[in-house]
């Protein structure tokens, strides 16, 4: 696929930006302003994560959804409180429990525990 | 109407025209909240703070004065109310619902509780003095006005339905509390928000618990579970506020107040709590999505939100295998 824009790509330009705070300002800085420049720099990397992994993750997650008759999250949600999904309880909870460890796979990969 | 004092010297003015407190000195703002700002001064000697409520905040914290000094008559470690705008006659010259308490010394962050060398006595007798403050607090007898007792359940299901998102996750969660719901305990007055953070910690442990804004009537049960809820364990290793086993706190709940919490009851409501503190980034987020407070910070707590998620559903699968239940 051709890209219009030229380089760096999103993903570089994001981190170079998260790599100038990380050197030159969190040293520089103490307080809640150092506490903010933190936030900041881990916004940044998980901006960074979704650019890497985002597109493919959407692609799965919209297939798996598929695969229970839903063509949304909303959908999926719908059912399993309506409980419509009952018959497939196990598969669906296993396919929620892949979806988060998709998300927190962006969002915080640290926080997931070793299985 | 007149305008709120707003400078230090305004306030300061304020304080002493509504409450006769005389010779204040070195008033400084700490924090502001969402519902109220906080603030120190000095009376002589004694170091003092006052809360005071926002314009906006639907809150009426007379409630809550009343829940402290109910405490505080207890023997459950809290600040003492010193003076509030409950009891003034006529006009309120710091200008919304305030309260003014005696301060502590201590901490209240938590990553230094959990590591540095300081608090390493604490973090030994902390968990069985969180269950002992608890089962203080939910054997008090006096009643406190203005509470409310609202169903934890139905409440965050329609929180979840409000939110304009969809959590799949948090409705198998949903489903699996429905299910396993415990027998109806006692109802009593409940904290609403008893962790880290909210606990003024010294180097011999508890001195003070704060922040009792949420306190209503509730299952004794739920405030132990929320206290070991994951995100208030920041890091640590043990369940109950990141420092201890859920044995310690159950067993000195059950000496303090003389009802024994199962194991099974307390999970249940550390669930609950987890998908509860997951709805609360939700709303954390939206301050800034919606344009109210605009701050990367808050706009960060909305992926947090898969943390609860991930938490609600492992505890959730771990506790259906501890019961041996196969359901198909």
């Amino acid at each position: 696929m051709s890209e219009l824009h030229d380089p760096p790509t999103a993903q570089q330009l994001v981190e170079s930006v998260r790599e100038w705070l990380e050197t030159d300002v969190f040293p520089q800085v103490e307080g809640r302003l150092q506490f903010h420049t933190r936030v900041a720099m881990n916004v940044l990397a998980m901006v960074e994560r979704e650019l890497e992994l985002g597109e493919a993750q959407n692609e799965n997650y919209a297939e798996g959804l598929a695969a229970f008759q839903c063509s949304s999250e909303a959908e999926l949600a719908e059912k399993i409180r309506t409980g419509a999904l009952l018959s497939q309880e196990d598969e669906v909870e296993e396919f929620v429990m892949n979806s988060v460890i998709q998300k927190l796979r962006v969002a915080n990969p640290k926080y997931l525990r070793d299985e | 109407m007149e305008s709120i004092p707003s400078t230090p010297e305004e306030l300061s003015l304020a304080i002493t025209a509504a409450t006769g407190l005389d010779g204040i000195s070195q008033l400084r703002r700490l924090t502001g909240g969402a519902s109220r700002e906080t603030w120190s001064f000095r009376v002589g000697e004694e170091q003092r703070i006052i809360q005071r409520q926002r314009l906006t905040s639907p809150r009426d914290m007379h409630v809550e004065v009343g829940v402290l000094e109910a405490a505080y008559a207890a023997g459950v470690p809290v600040p003492r109310v010193l003076a509030s705008s409950r009891d003034l006659v006529g006009d309120n010259p710091v200008g919304t619902q305030f309260m003014i308490v005696n301060a502590f010394e201590g901490e209240t962050i938590a990553r230094k509780i959990l590591r540095d060398d300081e608090y390493a006595a604490a973090r030994k007798t902390l968990p069985a003095q969180f269950g002992s403050a608890l089962g203080k607090l939910h054997r008090m007898n006096s009643a406190v006005d203005g509470l409310e007792d609202v169903d934890q359940i139905a409440f965050y299901q329609e929180h979840l339905r409000d939110c304009g998102q969809s959590h799949p996750a948090f409705e198998i969660a949903f489903r699996w509390l429905e299910e396993n719901r415990p027998p109806v305990g006692r109802r009593c007055l409940v904290h609403g928000d008893f962790r880290m953070g909210n606990l003024i910690i010294g180097n011999e442990g508890l001195r003070a618990v704060l922040d009792w804004e949420l306190a209503h009537i509730g299952d004794p049960a739920e405030d132990l579970g929320w206290l070991c809820v994951r995100a208030w364990r920041f890091g640590g290793a043990g369940p109950v506020g990141g420092i201890g086993a859920y044995e310690d706190l159950l067993e000195a709940y059950g000496e303090a107040s003389g009802e024994y919490i199962s194991l099974e009851t307390l999970r249940w409501w550390e669930v609950l709590g987890t998908v509860k503190w997951g709805l609360m980034c939700i709303s954390q987020a939206a301050y800034h999505l919606t344009g109210s407070v605009r701050s990367h910070e808050l706009a960060a707590i909305g992926r947090r939100v898969c943390e609860n998620e991930y938490d609600a559903l492992l505890a959730i699968r771990e506790l259906k295998k501890g019961k041996g239940s196969t359901r198909v």
